[in-house]
Parts: C-alpha cells; structure tokens; sequence
C-alpha cells in the first residue's frame, strides 16, 4: 500500500515543505529581531518572571518594556491568564517573581498557601465594571435593564475569575435595587450563554458579535473601543476591583521582583496603568492579607 | 487503583520494553529480537528518559487524589452533567464521523484525481493545528456573524453555544484521526478478492459489505477509537467555539479546567476518571484488534 501511494505524495507534499521551511526562517528571523532585549547589557540579564491577571495584558506589557528600558541587565517576561489559575499555580510552586491578582480573593490563595508574604502585598490599581455588546448590537442593548430580557445572549466570566465574581455582585445589588426589581438576576442567569475562562475570552466574544451583551472591566472595553458599546454601571451597584502584587516567597530574583513590584506602584507604573484606564492603586480599598 | 486490565499481555506486540522472543513469528522477529544482550541493554537505557517522562506525571496525578475518599467528586452533580454530556457528545460525534468519513476514506482511499494529495493534507490539518485555532476557525465560518452565519441565521439556527457547537468543535478536531485511518486501510485492501466477487455477480453494496467491510474493519476500529478518546479530551475548540455552560457545552475537560481553578480534588478525581476510562477502552480495543490481525493471519 505504502509503495503506491508515496509516488504521486512526494511530489504533492515538496511544495509544502518547502513552504513551511521558509515560514519557519521568517518567523526564527522576526524573533531575533524583537526577541533580545538589551544585548549592550554586560553580564547574565536577570529574568523576572511576572504571573499577571489576563486583564493587566496591555498595561503590564507597556510597563515591562518601560521598566526594561531604565533597567537594561533585567528582563521582566508575563505569563497572563485567570487569576484564579495563576493563584493555583504560585500555590503549586510555579517559578512566578512576582503575582499580580485582579481581586484580593486569589492572592488570599496564595498567601494561605504560603507561596507569598502577605505582609508584602501591596494595593497598585482598581477597576470597576462596564457592560458592553457588540456596535452592531443584535439585540439592541440599551439600558442595563436590556439584558435581563429573554433570548438575549449574555456572556460572562466564570465565577472563579475575579470579574465573574464583581459581575455576579453586580446582578445581587442590582436585584436589591427597585429600578431593576427581585427578578433581575435570576433572569440574565438564564440569558447566559457561556461562562468563559478570562475577562479576553469575554471581550472576543462580544467584539466577534457571537454573543449579545457582556459584562467586563472598563479597562477592556477601553481596548476595544470603537468595536463594542459600553454601558456604564453606576458606583451604587459596581464593585471596584482591587488589585494587589505581591513578590513569590523562594523567588531566586526577590530583590529584582521587589524593584519591579516598586516600580509599578510608584508614580512611572501608575502613570502607564492611568494611560489603560485603571484607577490609582492609593485610592480607595487597600489589600489586607487573611487573618489568622 | 488497578492500571492493569486482565488480558493476556505476553501477546503483545508492542511491548515497550523488549523481551526475548520465544515464538518468533516473521512479524515480530525483525525489532529487538535480533539483538545482542549489550544491543538490548543499550536500547532499553536509550529508551527509558522518555518512557519515564511518559509515565510519571500520569504517577503523580493517581498519587495525588485523595485516596480515603477518592469517589467524594463523584457524588457532586456537576461533575455527572459533565460526564454524560461528554459521553453523549462524543458518541454523536463517532457516529457523524463514522457515517461521513467512511465513503470520504473509500473517495480519497481509491481513487486518483489531481489535488488528491493536496486534500489529504487539508484533512490533517487539523490534527496539527492548534485547537485554539480549530475553535476560531469554526466561528468565522459557522458563528452569527461567520461566512454561513446570515445562511444560518435565515433559518434561524444558531450554532455557538450550543451542543452542536461542542459536537462540531470535536468531529472537526477528531475526525481526521480515523478518516485517515481508512484511507491507509482501504487502500490496502486487495483490489483482486473485490474483482473476484465482482465476477461471482456481487453488487458494489454487497462487496463493500461482505468484502471491503471486514478486510478493512481492524483499521477502522482502530482509526474510530482514536476518535472517540481524542474527541473525549477536546478541549480548546470547545470553549472557543461551544463556550462553557454546564449542561450544554461544559464537557469534562472543561469542567477539569475551571475545576482546577475552584475545587483540586473535583479536578483530580475528574482527571482520574478520563485518564482510567481512556487507557481501559484503548487497551481493551488493543487486546480485540491483536485477536483480530492474529486471526486474519492465519
């Protein structure tokens, strides 16, 4: 079987290998050419590992290449995801410097667990809450009321992620408001479509249009403006996110991560996570390790 | 918790670590048969970085779930609407697959048509590709605002979200598993034996049947559990495409994930149950697919 058919494969397949070949040079060559970050420095870079919530992407990004730019012999690299899945990591003893959380909640985790000091952590920014829907606005959206109106598709983030927690404080408070009325919640916990992993899968979801309306972080929406409405949520009913950092204990840089830790929380990172949309980390709730 | 299935192992012929040869058949006397005790001894020390780095996380995952209570998720409803919706999904999916695949397999198996090659390579590529990717992919075509979306919409039908989706995201990440399979295996098939019952006045249908069917069958069995255990652990087409809502799209790989991130235990206990579940249908299918080549060799 295998002698008749590689006759006519060959000759098929050259094309495409040929073709991944060349692909692969272009992209090992796209790599080097942004991939090194100061080769000037003299001596081994230092490499701090920074395990951040999928919401700081952007501005951590911006923040990193500013910091490596004053500090040429240290390389800061992010994993983004979940805080919930990055807290279960730490717990785990993944090799994070330092952890960023979107709510007190997931680096409660990683204190309990012992991976971080809590007496380190310190508060660096808050956020709060927006609804959003696509520009094309299938279901016309209009009022936060909208979405309690059945058919609409309404995605949110899973509880366990920070935002799927403010979103469902949202749906209590704004049931416990007469504007809304008692039914508000339990009727756009029908309309949900799916409950999704990060605050991103999220925002794709409505920038795609798949679903109808989502609740996110204004700092997402601000990301995609132009392709999804924004509904404001008034402070009554919003809960402001408070995000603390903290430096991973058994981290081989602490003194690198406590440089970068104090970077972001002094006037430079601030700076650059206003220019995002986030609120200053000084004002408002402070981070309080878990009491024993 | 057993990791060996009662069947007869000293049969195997595959055996990952080489044993001496006692009935040397023609077909297993060409691997580590004919070795020197030094060629063997360097081939097994060859072998067992890999073979340990196979099997060790697997290890530690048994040896991390919480052994006085191990059956404690099980209990959790949760965790059951995820194991029957995987279940019913990845039966569904085997059968579109098996329905669809199969005269494909015969089409791309038998025939010789310009581009052929070319379309074999399209079909596995989404064995290469990464799920993530799969899962886009399906939206642009299928989602609301997707290239058959206003098609769809006219009907008003939506796929996202749905079963459907789930059922979709895995025949599209799964189903080259076996349809390539069956390609190899038709095309194996001696063309002379369907001539003969050609000439005997069999119909196409009745030598596909009677003939093509079971010489091909051990293949094909082979190429549908794949399928089905590959479809079983689809997870990131899924959860773009399908999203996550238990009940309707949170399959136990999804349910794993986000059960990572509240409940461990619920998490490990799932996790057990997919690997304990995989390895006893591979193996058991193994073990009917060995019993099934020794008696068409003979």
């Amino acid at each position: 079987m295998h002698e008749t058919r590689r006759v006519p494969r060959n000759k098929v397949r050259r094309a495409p290998i040929w073709g991944c070949a060349l692909a692969l040079l272009l992209a090992l060559t796209a790599c080097a050419g942004t991939g090194s970050a100061s080769p000037g420095a003299t001596g081994q870079p230092v490499k701090v590992m920074v395990f951040a919530a999928a919401s700081l992407r952007d501005a951590f990004t911006d923040i990193g290449a500013a910091y490596s730019r004053t500090h040429p012999n240290v390389v800061v690299t992010f994993n983004f995801a979940g805080s919930d899945t990055l807290a279960q990591q730490i717990a785990q003893g993944a090799p994070a410097d330092l952890f960023a959380s979107a709510n007190a909640t997931q680096m409660d985790v990683a204190v309990k667990s012992g991976a971080i000091a809590g007496s380190g952590v310190k508060t660096f920014a808050h956020n709060r809450l927006v609804l959003i829907y696509p520009t094309a606005n299938p279901a016309h959206i209009q009022t936060l009321r909208d979405i309690a109106r059945p058919g609409v598709k309404v995605d949110l983030a899973a509880r366990s992620v920070p935002v799927g927690q403010y979103a469902l404080d949202f749906l209590a408070k704004a049931s416990a408001d007469p504007a809304f009325g008692p039914g508000y919640r339990a009727a756009v916990l029908k309309n949900v479509v799916s409950y999704e992993t990060d605050v991103k899968a999220v925002l794709a979801k409505i920038v795609l249009g798949e679903a109808d309306a989502g609740i996110v972080y204004t700092t997402d929406a601000a990301t995609a403006s132009g392709k999804v409405g924004a509904i404001t949520i008034p402070d009554a009913l919003n809960s402001i996110a408070t995000y603390p950092i903290g430096v991973v204990n058994g981290s081989k840089q602490a003194a690198a991560a406590r440089d970068v830790l104090n970077y972001i929380v002094a006037a430079q990172g601030q700076g650059r996570l206003g220019k995002y949309g986030f609120l200053p980390g000084s004002d408002g709730r402070q981070y309080t390790p878990p009491g024993r | 918790m057993k990791l060996k299935l009662p069947t007869a192992p000293s049969k195997d012929p595959i055996q990952p670590i080489p044993e001496p040869d006692e009935d040397s058949t023609l077909s297993r006397s060409t691997g580590a048969g004919r070795l020197s005790f030094l060629g063997r001894l360097t081939l097994v020390l060859a072998s067992l970085p890999l073979l340990i780095f196979f099997i060790l996380p697997l290890v530690a995952l048994v040896l991390r779930v919480p052994l006085h209570d191990p059956l404690a998720a099980l209990t959790d409803p949760a965790v059951w609407q995820a194991v029957r919706l995987s279940l019913a999904t990845t039966l569904v999916t085997l059968g579109l697959v098996l329905l669809g695949g199969t005269p494909l397999a015969l089409l791309l198996g038998r025939w010789r048509f310009p581009g052929r090659a070319a379309l074999e390579t399209v079909l596995d590529l989404p064995l290469v590709l990464p799920p993530a990717v799969a899962g886009i992919a399906l939206l642009m075509a299928f989602g609301r605002f997707g290239l058959l979306g206003g098609v769809l919409s006219a009907f008003g039908i939506t796929i996202p979200f749905t079963t459907v989706a789930v059922v979709l995201a895995q025949v599209f990440v799964a189903g080259p598993l076996y349809i390539r399979t069956a390609i190899g295996a038709f095309a194996a098939v001696e063309r002379d034996l369907e001539d003969a019952a050609a000439v005997d006045g069999a119909g196409p249908i009745r030598i596909f049947r009677f003939v093509t069917l079971p010489l091909a069958a051990v293949p094909l069995a082979g190429g549908a559990v794949m399928t089905w255990a590959r479809a079983l652990g689809e997870f990131g087409a899924t959860i773009i495409f399908a999203g996550n809502l238990p009940g309707i799209s949170q399959t136990m790989p999804l349910a794993i994930y986000l059960g990572f991130e509240q409940d461990l235990t619920a998490a490990l206990t799932l996790s057990l149950l997919l690997l304990f579940v995989s390895f006893a249908v591979l193996f058991l299918v193994r073990g009917i697919l060995r019993q099934r080549t020794i008696d068409v060799a003979r």
